[in-house]
This record gives C-alpha cells, sequence and structure tokens, in this order.
C-alpha cells in the first residue's frame, strides 16, 4: 500500500527531532552516563504526590472543567500575580493545558493561516519550528549570536520582519542555551514589536530557575505587552512534575476563546490528578514562600557553576548560563561538527550530550549538557569529556 | 547567620568530604573564604564535627538501640539541666531532648546487647536519685535518621534522552 497518498506531506516534511538519534544508541549502554535529558533530576515534592494520591482515594476521577479547575485557576491568577506582576482574570484568561507544550499547539493554530511567518530565534526548543508547521505558518530562524549573550536583538528583529510577520516566540530562560533576558533586552524587542503589530509567544517555563539576582522578568509585564502576549508556563521545570504533563497559557479573552475551543473538542481536560497536584504545588508555595522550588534552585546553582567552570578548564569556551538547567559549550575549536563530537564522546566515553544542532542549524558548533543530574555521576561525566576533549 | 554560611552548611551536611576547592565553585566565593567560614563555624560551634552517618545493621557489629522516656524531679535553682548532665555523661547516651508532654527527658541509648543495655537501666539510670521513673521502647528497625532514608532505591528513572 502506498502510504505516501495518504498522509499529509507537509507533516510527513517535518524531520523529527534531533535528540532521538542518540537516544537510540543511549539504550544500549546501560553504563552509560546521560547529559542529555531535559527534566529535573528531583522526583516531585512528596506532598505533592500525596495530594494527587489522595485525590485518587476519595475518587475524583471526572472530567474537570474544560479550562481546568477554578481552584487551580485560582492558585495560577494569584502566583503570577505575586511572582511576575501579571493579571489574569482566572475565569477567562488561564487555561490548563497538557504541558506548555499543548500551549505552543493552541496558540500556533489558533493564531496561524497559510502563508504566516512566525519569527523563531534559535537555538531554541526543538517543538517551536514543528509547531509552527502544524499550525500552517512558516517557521522564520532568527540567528542569535554567542557574543551577545544568546538574546535576541531589535536589530535581529528588525531585520526577519516581513509583511507576512503574525507573531514571535519568545524563547527565555531559554533551553538550550540558558540565555535569560533582561528588562532592558526586552523593551528594546517590545519597540519593535510594537511598531510591527505583532503578537508574541512567550514560553516562559524556565521562569523560576533563574539565577540572576534580578531574577526573571515577563515581557507580559511591560506596559503595551499583555495585550499582544501569549504566556505559557507549567509546573514541569519549577515543581519537577514532567511526568503530570500540566501547563496553562494564559491570553487575552479573545485569543483565549480560539484557544479554548480547540483545546475543549481535541483535549476536553488536563488530567484531573495532573491538577490537583499543580494546585498543591501552588497552594503550599504561597504558604511556604515556594521552599522547594527554591530548594532545587540552589541546588541546580551549585551544580551550574561546577559545569561551567569544569568546560573552562578543559579550554572550551562557554557561555555562562544564567537559567534553565543547561550548559551550551563551544566545541568549535575540536574542528569537529556537534554531531560528530557527540557520536564519539558517547562511543569512546559513555556521556550522551545532545548536539547543538538539535535546536537549529546555528546550534552547530555547540553541545547541550543538562547539569539536572547528580553530584557524583556529574563528576564522573565531567571527567570523561576532559579525557575525551584532551586526547582529541 | 548569613545565608552564605547556611548554603556551606548545607552543602556539608549532604558530604563533609567535598573539597574546598569544589565547594568554592559551587558557592562561586574564593577558596580561602570559604575555609575561613568554616574555620569561624567550628570556632563557634556551629559545626561540632564532621561525621559519616552510619547504617549499622548493614555492619557484623551487635548494637542494640532503645529510647527511653526519663521522668526526673527538677531541682531548685538548676532546672532540668544538672540531671540532664548526670545522664548524657554516660557513654550509652547518645541522644537526650528536653520534652514537653508526659515525660521529661528523652533518651537514645545505645548498647552491644539487650542485656548491657538492661543494666545500663537498671543499675545506673533507675538508681539516680531524681529519676522518679523511665519507660523503656526498644528500636526494631531504623527507617529514616537526620533526613536520610535508610534503604532508599537510587534508581534514575528518567529516560536517557528526551524531549
Amino acid at each position: 500500500m502506498d502510504y505516501d497518498r495518504y498522509v499529509n506531506p507537509h507533516i510527513a516534511g517535518v524531520p523529527k527531532s534531533g535528540i532521538r538519534k542518540f537516544f537510540d544508541i543511549v539504550q544500549t549502554m546501560p553504563s552509560a552516563i546521560s547529559l542529555g535529558v531535559g527534566e529535573p533530576d528531583f522526583v516531585t515534592p512528596y506532598h505533592i504526590r500525596n495530594a494527587a494520591i489522595e485525590s485518587l482515594l476519595d475518587g475524583e476521577t471526572q472530567y474537570t472543567s474544560n479550562w481546568g479547575k477554578l481552584s487551580l485557576r485560582n492558585e495560577i491568577a494569584g502566583y503570577l500575580q505575586g511572582r511576575y506582576g501579571l493579571r489574569y482574570d482566572p475565569t477567562l484568561e488561564i487555561l490548563v493545558t497538557v504541558g506548555a507544550s499543548e500551549g505552543i499547539d493552541l496558540a500556533m493554530r489558533a493564531l496561524l493561516t497559510p502563508g504566516d511567518e512566525v519569527l523563531v530565534p534559535e537555538p531554541s526548543y526543538v517543538s517551536y519550528r514543528p509547531g509552527v508547521v502544524f499550525g500552517g505558518g512558516l517557521p522564520v530562524p532568527i540567528k542569535t549570536e554567542e557574543s551577545r549573550n544568546f538574546v535576541l536583538t531589535a536589530e535581529e528583529l528588525e531585520a526577519a520582519i516581513t509583511p507576512r510577520t503574525k507573531a514571535l516566540i519568545l524563547p527565555y530562560p531559554n533551553n538550550p542555551t540558558g540565555a535569560i533576558i533582561t528588562r532592558e533586552a526586552l523593551e528594546k524587542v517590545r519597540d519593535v514589536i510594537l511598531r510591527h503589530d505583532l503578537i508574541v509567544l512567550s514560553d516562559e517555563i524556565y521562569s523560576e530557575l533563574c539565577y540572576a539576582p534580578e531574577g526573571h522578568v515577563s515581557i507580559a509585564s511591560l506596559p503595551g505587552m499583555w495585550e499582544r502576549t501569549i504566556y505559557l508556563n507549567g509546573f514541569s521545570k519549577a515543581f519537577a512534575m514532567t511526568g503530570w504533563r500540566v501547563g496553562y497559557v494564559c491570553a487575552p479573552a479573545p485569543l483565549m476563546d480560539v484557544m479554548v475551543k480547540i483545546h475543549q473538542y481535541t483535549i476536553m481536560c488536563a488530567s484531573t490528578q495532573g491538577q490537583v497536584a499543580a494546585e498543591e504545588a501552588l497552594r503550599q508555595g504561597r504558604e511556604d514562600d515556594y521552599a522547594d522550588v527554591a530548594a532545587m534552585r540552589q541546588s541546580y546553582d551549585h551544580r551550574r557553576r561546577l559545569m561551567y567552570n569544569a568546560f573552562r578548564e578543559m579550554g572550551l569556551s562557554c557561555f555562562e548560563p544564567l537559567g534553565a538547567f543547561y550548559v551550551f559549550p563551544s566545541i568549535k575549536s575540536t574542528g569537529m561538527t556537534s554531531e560528530a563530537f557527540c557520536e564519539g564522546l558517547l562511543r569512546e566515553k559513555e556521556v550522551a550530550c545532545v548536539p547543538g544542532t538539535a535546536f537549529g542549524q546555528c546550534g552547530e558548533g555547540h553541545i547541550r549538557c543538562c547539569y539536572a543530574t547528580a553530584l557524583d555521576k556529574l563528576d564522573i561525566a565531567l571527567t570523561r569529556i576532559g579525557e575525551y576533549v584532551k586526547a582529541l | 547567620m548569613q545565608n552564605l554560611q547556611i548554603e556551606l552548611l548545607e552543602l556539608l551536611q549532604q558530604d563533609c568530604r567535598m573539597p574546598l576547592e569544589k565547594l568554592s565553585v559551587m558557592l562561586g566565593v574564593p577558596m580561602a573564604d570559604v575555609g575561613a567560614m568554616m574555620d569561624d563555624m567550628e570556632k563557634q560551634g556551629v559545626i561540632l564535627r564532621y561525621s559519616p552517618v552510619i547504617n549499622w545493621d548493614k555492619t557484623d557489629r551487635e548494637r542494640v538501640e532503645a529510647m527511653i522516656e526519663v521522668r526526673v524531679t527538677p531541682q531548685r535553682g538548676e532546672g532540668f539541666d544538672a540531671i540532664a548532665k548526670r545522664i548524657y555523661r554516660f557513654d550509652e547516651v547518645k541522644t537526650v531532648y528536653l520534652m514537653s508532654g508526659a515525660y521529661d527527658l528523652l533518651l537514645l541509648v545505645e548498647a552491644h546487647t539487650l542485656k548491657e543495655l538492661g543494666y545500663f537501666v537498671s543499675t545506673k539510670l533507675s538508681v539516680l536519685e531524681t529519676v522518679t521513673g523511665t519507660a523503656t521502647h526498644f528500636v526494631l528497625k531504623r527507617y529514616k535518621s537526620d533526613g536520610i532514608i535508610f534503604e532508599d532505591e537510587k534508581t534514575d528513572k528518567r529516560l536517557a534522552v528526551n524531549p
């Protein structure tokens, strides 16, 4: 049977994630240490897990509102206002989704018509470009420069805009570079966004993992930006809740109306226990000033310094990451491609990293290493990488 | 106490054998400063000792532990301190707390054998003049102590490469 006749060539043409290939090799190496993960090494705090268990025992096994539990949306509204100065009406402007990933899909499908262009600063998370394509739009990558801390500049943005540009994805704190964007830098891109009347999809899933003393600033908190921002966040990274699949989208009601329509017909609602757990995470956080998050952030910060320092001692140039839990060292001095470097490292030293090219062609010459890994393993991995680099 | 000192204590509590160099990198302060902070806290009695957490159940050493509730008569001018001191000086006594509630002192006592522990209670502890009563509870198994789960599984359940 010729299946090509049946599948949508538009979707079939989207390349598979560059991360998958390494996954397949690592699977055959039980003693390999992986720095290729994109999730916390902590288990969800026990009180959060316990809340979900209690809810199951109580028989809370039904659908929730399409929007998510109102009690959870109320907690989210309070959290966003207290933490980032963002005001969203929990009844009309906050939607609980199956991870922030669903939010990317909803936003793209709600916004795009064929031919619309969406700007994607790169290197960045692997799902943005496919998300744009699935929504029927055209992704337009913008290369961000290491020399400018991988932060999108007004000039780079301006240069990429065409009459067909509809939206900009703003991926900070950034996976894979660990870059954050300051208020000052946000203000500069805001002027361009306003001038060209663009919508911004701001993916702030790593907002709690910001190691700069001034903390994370949301673009939606800047004057003139709330109206044109679709804000994405979730519980995966901050509360070590990746497997629960709970995130949320916030946006002005007219945009939300369209997104909710897609969500209610395709998803119905995020899993009930996931929502209960998420509510517990925020409820307790409100009471103890997010002690769980603070403890995890501190632990990541220690390992961040350790890893950044180790790469520099190996003689590799390394951008100092101030967000998320990745370092993105340059391996250009070895003369190898990212993929060859990672494959050699895995085969010779049994350490898995992700080639920078998985996050856009401009990631060539870099590798992504996740430091959300137990200290003893991190030490071994860094020693092995050091040996590998030395022998090249 | 500064946040940095607390951060250092938390790291040492996880692993007090961590080299000074590594502590310095992880905290983002010069090595000399880390050393000075540790010296200071040792002098102030904040850090009392650098000792490992041992699961004696996994060794061949014979060992019996008991929690003992002790009721005492406090002494004029001394309160409970004098009697606590009389008690904590015994080598068998590993921990002593002054408690609110139905009894006054809670001891964690350790001995090599049941007989030895019984001997301690009957001939050393109960006979102290201010001790009015004791209740001994033997420890059958330790699940968690000082925040450390004794038989915790440490497997990483994450997929090796994701998402």
